[in-house]
């Protein structure tokens, strides 16, 4: 579903992706960990090419990246991507949101359209807010509406870019919990997180990074029980007792 | 001093009427020209903030070239000059309309799209560049996404400074009656013509051309207040 081969990204002088090889399998949950600055973000943003690569292969959806005749445009389409800081579109209500990349991208008829956005918004727990606008919802609320939006568009991935990190800890639950069902039903993501219980318990396959090399890939038991690599052994004493 | 003040000149009769029908065409002008320069001005922003170089070089050409030239030669230029390369059946269209009448809206439509576009790019500019990134992943085109995200945002943020350009465009079309428009000043010039009461004819006009301002902030700022505002953007 999404491989990557060799791939090297640079901004400037920093080599913030060095020789990444990693095939995500289709219906596998991957999670990405690491320090901050680690790349991990960038990674995930390669994959729909909200960051260019300069360097290696990159197939996302049997489409290559670097490949000029590839229509980014309708790669993006079948990857949904949630953001740290959620974006939704602030002018727009929270049906809107969801409708508008079905409408106009997929032609899909707005009736339609909004059943399917009113039945995204029971599946994230959120059907009468589908008239609010985005300031009036709380961060948890937003993301999850962000999340219904990433699905409306029927996607083949998801992506999830640090999708807890901007709320407030008591509503990193509902978040992940929408994201748990989601992993359950099937569908094929990469998530970048700090939340290592959601990693532990939903996670097909973990990846750990540093400094844009990837220097441990385990499946979750193996990677907290035993990791292999110094700075992953290090990495996770921080996070799991700060104070020690 | 002992000039006679006679305000019924221009409050009834025949000269009441030609004022009137200034005032409609100073309307129509304005409408038509406000309406035309806000769309020219959305498209003249996008291809300003294009990647792609020769857009970009002929939106910024154009806004260098019609913001540096005086409106008067610019309606001029379209009256006197145009139609002498324009092909024939523009030139049949456009006197269909009234040519006075549409190189008076062209003038004053493109000239003002200057201004309006670059009022529209530093809203642009004050959208974070996270939207554009979440209207690219759901799979929009550049334009799509300008167009369904980033502009509907950026001219909420931009209604201040797009009311002082319609008031401009508005109290601009008085020019064109120098091209023989029969627009409001027009008609307060004719009135003072033909019954010598400057004072009466042109306080009328002045005060047409201010409830005329009135009424474009006090709409603006009402559709703001009531269907824009409560839309919080950030």
């Amino acid at each position: 579903m999404i491989r990557f081969e060799g791939v090297h990204k640079w901004f400037g002088a920093l080599h913030v992706l060095n020789d990444i090889n990693l095939h995500v399998k289709p219906g596998e949950v991957v999670v990405v960990c690491g320090p901050s600055g680690s790349g991990k973000s960038t990674l995930i943003r390669t994959i729909n090419r909200l960051e260019p690569i300069q360097e290696g292969k990159l197939v996302v959806d049997g489409m290559d990246l670097l490949d000029k005749r590839t229509d980014i445009n309708k790669l993006r389409a079948e990857i949904g991507f949630v953001f740290q800081q959620f974006n939704l579109y602030p002018h727009l209500t929270v049906l809107k949101n969801i409708t508008l990349a079905p409408i106009k991208i997929r032609k899909v008829p707005p009736k339609e359209a909004e059943a399917q956005a009113m039945a995204l918004l029971e599946r994230v727990g959120l059907p009468e807010k589908r008239d609010a606008h985005p300031a009036q919802l709380s961060g948890g609320q937003q993301q999850r509406v962000a999340i219904a939006r990433g699905l409306a568009m029927k996607p083949k991935i998801m992506l999830f870019d640090e999708p807890t990190s901007a709320l407030d800890p008591e509503m990193i639950g509902e978040v992940l919990q929408v994201m748990k069902d989601l992993a359950e039903s099937g569908m094929t993501m990469m998530v970048v997180t700090h939340e290592m219980g959601f990693a532990r318990e939903v996670s097909d396959r973990i990846v750990f990074m540093d400094h844009g090399v990837i220097l441990e890939t385990a499946e979750p038991e193996e990677f907290f029980k035993n990791p292999k690599h110094d700075r992953a052994k290090q990495f996770l004493k921080q996070i799991l007792s700060p104070m020690h | 001093m002992n000039y006679q003040f006679d305000w019924a000149v221009v409050t009834s009769g025949k000269y009441f009427e030609w004022l009137v029908s200034g005032v409609v065409v100073t309307v129509k002008i304005s409408v038509v020209s406000i309406a035309l320069s806000f769309l020219l001005g959305l498209v003249i922003a996008v291809m300003r903030m294009s990647r792609f170089r020769p857009v970009y070089w002929f939106a910024h050409g154009y806004l260098e070239f019609f913001r540096n030239t005086p409106l008067l030669v610019q309606i001029f230029f379209w009256y006197f000059g145009s139609y002498k390369v324009l092909p024939d059946a523009v030139n049949q269209w456009l006197n269909a309309q009234g040519f006075e009448f549409a190189a008076a809206v062209i003038a004053l439509t493109i000239y003002t799209s200057a201004f309006i576009a670059e009022d529209i790019r530093s809203g642009v500019r004050s959208i974070p560049k996270e939207q554009m990134e979440a209207a690219r992943s759901a799979g929009f085109s550049y334009v799509r996404s300008m167009f369904y995200i980033i502009l509907p945002q950026a001219v909420r943020l931009t209604i201040p400074p797009l009311i002082n350009q319609f008031l401009n465009l508005t109290k601009n079309s008085s020019l064109a009656m120098t091209i023989g428009v029969a627009e409001l000043m027009y008609q307060a010039r004719q009135v003072e013509s033909y019954t010598f009461k400057g004072f009466e004819a042109f306080s009328a006009a002045t005060v047409v051309y201010v409830g005329l301002s009135f009424a474009i902030t006090g709409l603006m700022t009402l559709y703001d207040r009531k269907v824009l505002q409560p839309i919080k953007v950030r």
